[in-house]
């Protein structure tokens, strides 16, 4: 929590108030808690707030039980990250106690379940610790039956007297949530928010009041980055999708699913991911531009059809949600390992799109951009999410949605001739005639993955070869003309340049930020457009002595780097590129970033010196 | 629900262009209208008879270029769509039915063929047969069995049967063949037929059969490769001294078990329907999904649907 000032004047008894900007609270328990639930009111206060919020948690990839926690941090003004270390730990169990208080800053607060955990004397001296009887308080609060439920409520109304949250904003947020048929829910939700804001006040040591929000921009959203992909792709006008089930993939489908119907859409469940793929490729060459998706496992199966598509120049979305691979891997780990297979995964030279969405709101606009590009290029396109935006929650300024949203309906109208595969145009694109158009020269076209000529029909010419696969990469080389070079953040040159994309740009921001303030000569960059890249970056990396490019993945066979390292090692040929990677399956700490950057300076420093 | 496929609306928002005015005065496609290249199989093909029912079929049905989509997989039965001049897809190995899903969930305006061999449908696709069939999805799937790998030149296949010598069992096949119309029936598809190439006429019936069934309808048409496997299906045609039996005329079929008992019956056994069952279409059920929930929005437009989602999230 930082500036913290002390209010002056406060009655004997009541604890001191203070004014902040900014708090992380980490909760930890079981997963049957419902730990997320409280998380995720916290979130939607601070969104309803305009507060910024970020929260991080972990789920056991096991069905029922197992350790789960949820860090929220929110703050007045602009949040990059989930954050280093708590402010405040919430323990339920003893597990949950002795597992975090690593998370916990020197000095912070530990709000425990004094029903289960027994506190460590010498962590005793290290922390505030403040002991309430959760479990215990909670059965009083709503009545026996209720054993492990409610706690979490009422520890929402231990958090709210702390924090000094808006009540009347939180209770709405509980009807919303348990308000419906059977009453008697709400009405033990809010007997247990209560209990828990009620508990004698003379036992929290301080309480704290978040300053004014910086962020007053109109309304906000507060959602995860899957929920922002799924809303995004119908706001592009996607209404077909197929899939198979698979952590952190499944829930994209299971909305898509719930949502498509109400707009004359759905989403299939098919057997299997191949069947599925091609369901969507099957729809889109219709002329419904369709979504699959997958985590790990899941697209592999997919590659061979997305090389059709790529060849029969299909438009695809698919969305993959990374894990920790390879094989089952870690499923509820984040790991930016899939870079590769999307870019290349795949026989034959067959490019394709990758996006590489960086936060919830830029999961909700990469779903309309891909779902275009797609479109117009005719060509597969990936959504490289991963499990860390996945399940985070953001606020975010709420889109013009009657702007935003899209009716990309097929057009069916009568054509005098068609060629799906013209060699003349330009940028290799085509305009695409779809099943259900007359033709009026009556020649049809056929989408075909064999080599073809320009109507689609099959060749082994060596010479149409050479011309369909130039057409095929003119249209990726025509797009990389289009896009945008990435923003540095900080000064255009100086020591280091960090390379970060997807979900690992909120704490490379922030590492940069401290180490300037530091009075290091440091910048970074975030990559959204993996494949095709974006004009510009040869000239942004020649004017930093380092280029780290900082990934959740292995170094590799050759230790140049991880998967983005080595791409843009071998697109631009400079060595001053090199990795900093980890395998840990868990998301960058600003910290750790700062202290590997330190390291590999510190080594390259000794390296001169020994050349000098 | 819908109860037929052909009834449920094309989504809302397809700019169709086709004016069934004009639909009505055009005359029926002739056979030179159909024909696209000029097919690549060995001369004496089982497959040409296929292709030249199907051009029949459209030519009889009066069915429009734009409407008709062909589909297959991997395999010289699989080339089929290039010999059709209509729309068309040459897709996978073995996954023909997944895309075809895909065009049909999507456009229910279309009439979809899908065509392929054993191989196709039974190894590598195997899976996709059994679920398409499960869910109904609309579709003629007709494949042309010719107990062998056609295209990778005489390799067992799923319905080669025992003692088949090809290029992978030197010494015959030791793996039971399958029974593609047990497995269509146990599989739950509502249309189940078997033809031979050799008998035109009948090939055609069970075509129009299967096209006007609503939901998935299976075919399976014997279609001797004359390259690897000559004279696989003599025993049932009658110009080589064999026995075309049709399907008894007091079989009813919509019975289950009698099918099964039908489709077990020794080679070269019966050709006709063996099963058909009217049942809701996948596309049906989904379009009823559609239905039930767009009322609670009728009147709104796509973006307030979704902005009441949003509202949701705040
Ligand atoms: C994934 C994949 N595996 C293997 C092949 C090679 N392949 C092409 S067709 C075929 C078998 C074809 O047999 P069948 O389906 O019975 O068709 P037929 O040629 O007999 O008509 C095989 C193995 C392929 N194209 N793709
Ligand atoms: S190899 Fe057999 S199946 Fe293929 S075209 Fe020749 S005869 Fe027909
Ligand atoms: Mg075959």
């Amino acid at each position: 929590m930082s500036d913290t000032t002390t209010a002056a004047s406060i009655p004997e008894e009541a604890p001191k108030i203070s004014n902040i900007s900014e708090a992380i609270i980490r909760i930890a328990g079981n997963s049957q808690d419902g730990i997320q639930a409280i998380g995720g009111f916290l979130a939607r206060l601070a969104g309803r707030s305009e507060q910024e919020v970020m929260t991080f948690m972990t789920i056991p990839s096991t069905i029922s039980g197992g350790p789960s926690i949820f860090q929220v941090r929110i703050g007045s003004g602009e949040v990059l990250s989930a954050g280093d270390e708590a402010d405040v730990l919430l323990a339920f169990y003893q597990h949950s106690y002795e597992g975090h208080i690593n998370s916990l800053k020197k000095g912070g607060i530990v709000l425990f379940d004094a029903d289960h955990i027994e506190p460590n004397p010498e962590w005793q001296s290290q922390y505030h610790h403040v002991a309430i009887p959760i479990s215990s308080l909670t059965i009083e609060a709503i009545g026996g039956t209720a054993k492990d439920k409610g706690k979490n409520i009422f520890s929402l109304g231990l958090i709210a007297r702390m924090f000094d949250l808006n009540i009347p904003k939180l209770e709405k947020l509980i009807h919303e949530r348990f308000g419906g048929k059977d009453e008697s829910i709400e009405k033990n939700a809010l007997l247990a928010f209560h209990a828990g804001y009620g508990f004698s006040v003379g036992n929290l040591i301080e309480t704290f009041r978040f300053k004014d929000s910086s962020k007053k921009d109109g309304h906000q959203v507060v959602m995860n980055g899957n929920e922002a992909l799924a809303l995004g792709l119908i706001a592009a006008g996607v209404r077909f999708g197929a899939g198979y089930p698979i952590t952190p993939w499944s829930d994209i489908m299971e909305a898509l699913r719930r949502e498509l119907p109400k707009y004359g859409g759905s989403f299939i469940q098919c057997e299997d991911e191949i069947a599925s793929v091609s369901m969507a490729i099957g729809a889109g060459y219709a002329g419904r531009v369709a979504v699959t998706g997958s985590s790990g496992p899941g697209i592999a199966l997919k590659t061979e059809a997305i090389g059709w598509a790529g060849m029969a120049e299909v438009p695809l979305v698919v969305v993959n949600i990374q894990r920790g691979g390879p094989s089952t891997g870690m499923p509820t780990n984040i790991e930016q390992s899939d870079l590769n297979i999307s870019c290349y995964g795949g026989h034959g030279d067959s490019p394709r799109v990758v996006i590489a969405p960086s936060n919830v709101e830029d999961c909700f606009y990469s779903a309309i951009e891909a779902v275009n590009v797609a479109r117009k290029y005719n060509t597969p396109v990936f959504i490289l999410s991963d499990q860390a935006i996945a399940t985070r929650i953001e606020a975010f300024t709420e889109p013009n949605l009657e702007k935003v949203c899209q009716d990309i309906s097929p057009d069916l109208s009568t054509v005098a001739d068609h060629k799906p595969y013209d060699l003349s145009t330009p940028d290799g694109t085509v305009k695409r005639v779809v099943p259900g158009t007359r033709i009026l020269s009556g020649k049809y076209p056929i989408a075909t993955g064999l080599e073809h000529d320009e109507l689609g029909h099959p060749t082994g010419s060596p010479k149409l070869h050479m011309q369909m696969t130039a057409k095929r990469r003119k249209k990726f080389q025509s797009l990389a003309a289009t896009l945008p070079t990435p923003k540095i953040h900080g000064p255009a040159e100086g020591d280091v340049l960090l390379v970060g994309w997807g979900s690992t740009e909120g704490p490379i921001c922030e590492a940069v930020d401290r180490a300037r303030a530091a009075g290091q000569s440091v910048s970074s960059i975030n990559i959204r457009h993996i494949s095709p890249l974006p004009p510009g970056l040869e000239d942004i990396f020649s004017r930093f002595r380092h280029v780290f490019v900082v990934e959740i993945n292995d170094e590799g066979i050759y230790g140049i780097g991880g998967q983005l390292a080595t791409l843009l090692r071998s697109r631009f040929c400079n060595p001053a590129i090199r990795g900093i990677n980890k395998t840990d399956g868990l998301t960058w700490k600003v910290k750790e970033i700062l202290t590997r950057v330190n390291e590999r300076l510190a080594e390259s420093d000794l390296k001169s010196a020994a050349l000098a | 629900m819908s109860s037929s496929t052909s009834e449920i609306p094309v989504p809302s928002g397809t700019l169709a262009a086709v004016n069934p005015a004009a639909d009505a005065e055009r005359k029926g496609l002739t056979k030179k209208e159909i024909a696209a290249d000029h097919p690549t199989w060995c001369p004496g093909c089982g497959d040409f008879s296929v292709l030249a029912l199907y051009f029949k079929l459209i030519e009889k049905r009066k069915l429009w270029h734009e409407k008709i989509t062909t589909i297959a997989g991997i395999g010289c039965s699989s080339r089929f769509p290039y010999f059709v001049q209509a729309h068309g897809a040459h897709y996978i190995h073995g996954r023909a039915l997944s895309f075809a899903s895909g065009v049909s969930l999507s456009r229910p305006d279309l009439h979809l063929f899908v065509f392929g061999g054993d191989g196709d449908a039974f190894s590598i696709g195997g899976n996709h047969f059994s679920h398409t069939a499960r869910k109904n999805i609309k579709m003629t799937y007709v494949v042309m069995d010719n107990w062998v790998y056609g295209l990778t030149k005489k390799q067992t296949s799923p319905t080669s049967p025992l003692g088949f010598k090809s290029k992978t069992d030197q010494w015959g096949a030791v793996d039971y063949p399958i029974n593609p119309m047990k497995q269509a029936i146990a599989a739950g598809a509502s249309f189940v037929a078997r033809t031979t190439h050799t008998n035109p006429n009948h090939v055609l019936q069970m075509m129009e059969a299967a096209m006007d069934h609503d939901g998935f309808g299976f075919i399976e048409c014997l279609s001797e490769c004359v390259e690897f496997y000559e004279g696989a299906f003599d025993a049932s045609n009658p110009r080589k001294g064999g026995s075309f039996k049709e399907v008894p005329k007091d079989h009813d079929v919509t019975d289950e078990l009698a099918a099964y008992k039908l489709a077990g019956e020794e080679f070269p056994g019966y050709f006709g329907v063996f099963y058909k069952n009217i049942k809701p279409t996948k596309n049906a059920k989904e379009a009823g999904i559609v239905k039930n929930l767009q009322e609670k929005y009728k009147g709104l437009q796509d973006w307030q649907i979704l902005q009441k989602t949003f509202d949701r999230m705040k």
